[in-house]
């Protein structure tokens, strides 16, 4: 009964610690990311529109406040709705090709294969070379006097195309930049997915004869659907994104081509900044790409939530 | 009790990460003048100065240079944000002559360099040259490193083949004028040379005809593309040429470029001087092959840097010093034998070093004569805060002719479009 007593006298304060332990020390663990992303993520956000409501060179020690100049000045800019259309098409062109070919690999790396971790460590292999070299190599691959493209279809009789010339055939190129890269990264992505669809809903869809492909549209497709889902949102928040591929492909300048026919949004927001100089501008267009991007991927959200729940 | 906690953490958490910023404070900041001084000097292209480096660091045992080398498009941005920010600047920074508007715009960022005397060396440099340096207001920001001068670069084995002479002399005399220039051209299309066309790409072209009028974009602070009889001439003769079908549509400073110098695919180009440097490192094996003439239209200019000393560096004085030293007419003739870039400093020009200088890879040619003509006779030009994006726009406007996508007129319509969307 005193042993109980104490026992019970005792308990108040090393409950406090107690508690304050488990109630705190979460806080405590995810902090850090908290911090930086408060120092790295909101921070910027939030200077970056301030800025973009000031009249702001790089280079100038007076920031003149112009309100929302730069959103009416970019609203009624040329160039800035054909970067925007530039990068809606060679996204389009790019996403999709890129996961159905990730799909299929996926389901190709997900048979019995001999050397399996050999093929499925090569998926990845794209995906980790610098995104400058791939840009390089692809652009005298799309080489117009000298590239292997070219020449390939020059053995079937068919023209030179002029890649960095036209709007399609250079967004077709860099689409191809950016499917090289990021399709064995989605296949794996959906391989691990794959892993866990049960193996016994293959093996009686074998029995009842039907074939892999039939296999991968009735069986893997429905049970990863989610992962499918996610891999579209990461790709879309990308691929408005995309800066590199555009800017290696043309050789030199910002423009993206003689007539911006593949200046990316991303490549624009490049031009106005660092070839001008004028980040007031800058910070508006980005803040209108940060807004396009939530209404797009919001967009696919939508129309994703409902696929999921059909 | 929760919520309390709540707020600490981040405090603490904030407190630890300041104190740990703290950590790294550079112990050099007091340093004496004869103490051990490092400085760093950013460039791009290539300068010339590696063997330069050394010589200093003998002459002065205290100093350590390092040398930084972007390409020229990233340095001056990189230069943009380090001043913009304060800090990562280098001791001694480049400045390219289609960017330095922009910075002398905003001198307080560097040191003006009349405060360590700069004003005594002023003599060494042409009145041109030296004003591009100053600022508005009468800041000296940079000292003169190289300056253009123009020439015209030829392969005399394709002009052979073409049936046109091939002395360097007689080439000259085809072409006195840009129209003359195109003349030339036609004929040499007329000849077939297999893989060959006349020049390399409007780019070049243009820009050497606009280096060659007393006015260019700019009429003091004015943008006057759109007023300006000699821009639309630039424009309408390399639209010309282009139209003629004299182009090898090599976009100038593409890998498609790049492999024309080896593999003759063009046999002019309009040469600065510092493009005779870069003809030597695309077409190795070229010797001989390519020889220099005497550019249409007379004098002109194009390119040429200068030395600056942001104001954040440690060592403001030492850094001047390293930049007086390295203009000095002493190693502006070391740089300009063993890599051809042409010295600023104008009393070097009667000077025997560069004046009989012959260069073996071009066949011989007598370069220091070529380019001391080129430069005295030349009419400076102010090249304004945005002639760098304005020439873009032109350039891509060239290009959307080359490219079959619009006529001459269609295009210069656009040019004063964009141009105008960007001032």
């Amino acid at each position: 009964m005193t042993q109980l007593a104490t026992e019970e006298r005792v308990v108040p304060r090393r409950g406090l610690l107690h508690r304050l332990d488990v109630k705190g020390s979460p806080y405590l663990y995810i902090a850090p990311f908290f911090l930086l992303f408060l120092g790295f993520g909101v921070f910027p956000l939030i200077f970056t529109a301030w800025v973009s409501l000031h009249d702001w060179s790089l280079l100038s020690e007076e920031h003149t406040w112009i309100g929302f100049g730069n959103y009416t000045k970019l609203f009624d800019d040329p160039a800035f709705w054909n970067a925007l259309w530039n990068t809606v098409s060679i996204w389009v062109l790019s996403t999709v090709p890129q996961l159905l070919l990730a799909l299929v690999l996926a389901h190709i790396l997900n048979q019995r294969l001999r050397g399996q971790t050999f093929w499925r460590m090569s998926a990845l292999i794209p995906n980790i070379t610098s995104v400058a070299a791939v840009a390089i190599i692809f652009s005298q691959l799309f080489g117009r006097d000298y590239g292997l493209i070219n020449w390939v279809i020059g053995l079937f009789g068919v023209d030179k195309v002029d890649w960095t010339a036209n709007t399609w055939s250079s967004h077709v190129a860099v689409s191809t930049m950016i499917i090289w890269r990021w399709t064995g990264y989605n296949a794996l992505i959906y391989l691990a997915a794959m892993q866990a669809v049960p193996k016994e809903l293959y093996d009686s869809a074998s029995l009842d004869g039907a074939t892999s492909f039939q296999q991968l549209r009735k069986i893997t497709v429905p049970a990863i659907r989610p992962t499918i889902i996610f891999t579209v949102i990461i790709s879309t928040i990308g691929g408005m994104q995309v800066l590199a591929e555009p800017l290696l492909f043309g050789g030199n300048g910002l423009t993206g081509g003689s007539d911006r026919q593949f200046q990316t949004l991303a490549l624009y927001l490049y031009e106005v900044a660092f070839g001008r100089f004028d980040f007031g501008y800058a910070s508006a267009s980005s803040w209108v790409m940060f807004l396009i991007i939530v209404i797009v991927a919001a967009i696919n959200f939508g129309i994703t939530s409902r696929l999921r729940r059909s | 009790m929760r919520r309390r906690f709540t707020a600490v953490v981040p405090i603490v958490a904030a407190a630890l990460l300041a104190t740990a910023a703290c950590g790294s404070d550079d112990g050099d900041s007091q340093a004496a003048d004869d103490g051990p001084v490092a400085l760093t000097v950013a460039t791009f292209g290539e300068f010339g100065y590696k063997e330069l480096y050394a010589e200093y660091m003998q002459l002065h045992p205290n100093v350590k240079i390092t040398e930084r080398i972007t390409k020229t498009e990233d340095h001056h941005k990189n230069l943009a944000a380090h001043l913009a920010t304060n800090t990562g600047a280098a001791d001694i920074e480049a400045l390219e002559e289609g960017w330095i508007g922009q910075f002398t715009a905003q001198p307080s960022k560097f040191v003006d360099l009349s405060e360590f005397g700069a004003n005594d060396i002023k003599a060494q440099w042409p009145e041109w040259k030296w004003k591009v340096g100053t600022s508005k207001d009468g800041k000296v920001i940079g000292l003169g490193t190289d300056a253009g001068g123009m020439a015209m670069c030829y392969r005399s084995d394709l002009f052979k083949k073409a049936g046109l002479p091939t002395d360097r002399a007689e080439v000259s005399k085809l072409w006195p004028t840009w129209e003359q220039y195109i003349e030339t051209g036609k004929k040499f299309e007329a000849a077939k040379v297999p893989g060959a066309h006349f020049f390399d790409g409007p780019t070049v072209m243009y820009r050497s005809i606009l280096g060659q009028a007393p006015v260019g974009l700019y009429d003091g602070d004015n943008v006057v593309v759109d007023s300006n009889p000699d821009v639309k001439k630039a424009f309408d003769l390399s639209a010309q040429a282009v139209t003629s079908g004299l182009s090898a549509r090599a976009e100038a400073w593409t890998p498609a470029w790049n492999a024309g110098f080896a593999k003759g695919t063009f046999a002019t180009l309009a040469c600065p001087s510092w493009m005779m440097a870069y003809i030597q490192t695309q077409a190795k094996d070229a010797t001989g092959k390519w020889d220099i003439a005497d550019v249409p239209g007379g004098g002109g200019n194009w390119g040429g840097s200068w030395l600056t000393v942001p104001k954040q560096g440690k060592h403001t004085k030492q850094a001047y010093e390293l930049a007086k030293w390295l203009t000095a007419p002493e190693q502006e003739v070391k740089v300009f034998q063993k890599y051809g870039n042409f010295p600023s400093t104008m009393t070097l020009y009667g000077d025997p070093a560069i004046k009989d200088f012959k260069n073996p890879y071009f066949n011989n040619a007598p370069v220091g004569e070529i380019f001391s003509k080129s430069v005295t006779t030349m009419k400076p030009q102010y090249l304004g805060p945005k002639a760098g994006d304005i020439n873009t726009q032109i350039i891509n406007g060239l290009t959307r002719i080359e490219q079959g996508k619009q006529t001459p007129d269609q295009s210069w319509q656009q040019v004063l479009t964009d141009v105008k969307a960007l001032l």
